[in-house]
């Protein structure tokens, strides 16, 4: 494992942990529902992929390297139509919640 | 390699532990169920790091589980208020 790509990778998951951290953050601090949304979704999908894309490099295999793109291009997946359901259900106040 | 690994782990266990706050804080549910999103990739986030922390590749098969439910979670929160209403 050329010592480069070790710290390439190194680099990446810990810039992936930075956006985890800030998304986690935002969603403290931001005062609106749907701005924390945004501070969600950053951390989900910047997050996870950048953690992902530093760990391509340890994947024994290519299936697993796979397994991991698959992994995130699930949870971009979920998360957005996640959070949409989420804000449509806030915006038109169709819960019961009264945010 | 395994300990930088570890020390993100940790890091994200961290911030999932912060996340926690607005699931209690949360005003409304819908923000409830935000903190169970971010829970939820978290916890993707930490299995994947210790799967290839300790070598063992089943990790990333629990964490692709772990996504699809917290993706099922956040459907049948939406959905199921919106039943409620209906009837």
């Amino acid at each position: 494992m050329h010592w480069l790509l070790q710290v390439a990778s190194g680099a990446l998951i810990a810039a992936g942990v930075f956006f985890f951290i800030a998304g986690t953050i935002g969603l403290l601090r931001l005062p609106d529902l749907f701005t924390r949304l945004h501070a969600l979704t950053k951390a989900d999908n910047l997050g996870l992929g950048l953690i992902i894309l530093g760990l391509l490099p340890w994947a024994p295999d290519l299936l697993a390297a796979l397994k991991l793109v698959l992994i995130w291009l699930l949870v971009l997946l979920s998360g957005a139509t996640g959070t949409h359901l989420i804000a449509k259900r806030a915006l038109r106040r169709d819960g019961e919640d009264p945010g | 390699m395994a300990e930088f690994l570890l020390a993100a782990a940790l890091v994200l266990l961290g911030t999932m532990s912060a996340g926690l706050l607005r699931v209690v804080l949360g005003p409304t549910a819908a923000d409830r169920m935000m903190g169970a999103q971010l829970l939820g990739t978290t916890g993707i986030g930490v299995l994947l790091l210790l799967g290839f922390a300790f070598e063992v590749p089943a990790l990333a098969d629990v964490a692709l589980i772990f996504g699809l439910l917290a993706a099922v979670a956040v459907v049948a929160f939406t959905r199921r208020r919106i039943e409620t209403e209906a009837d």
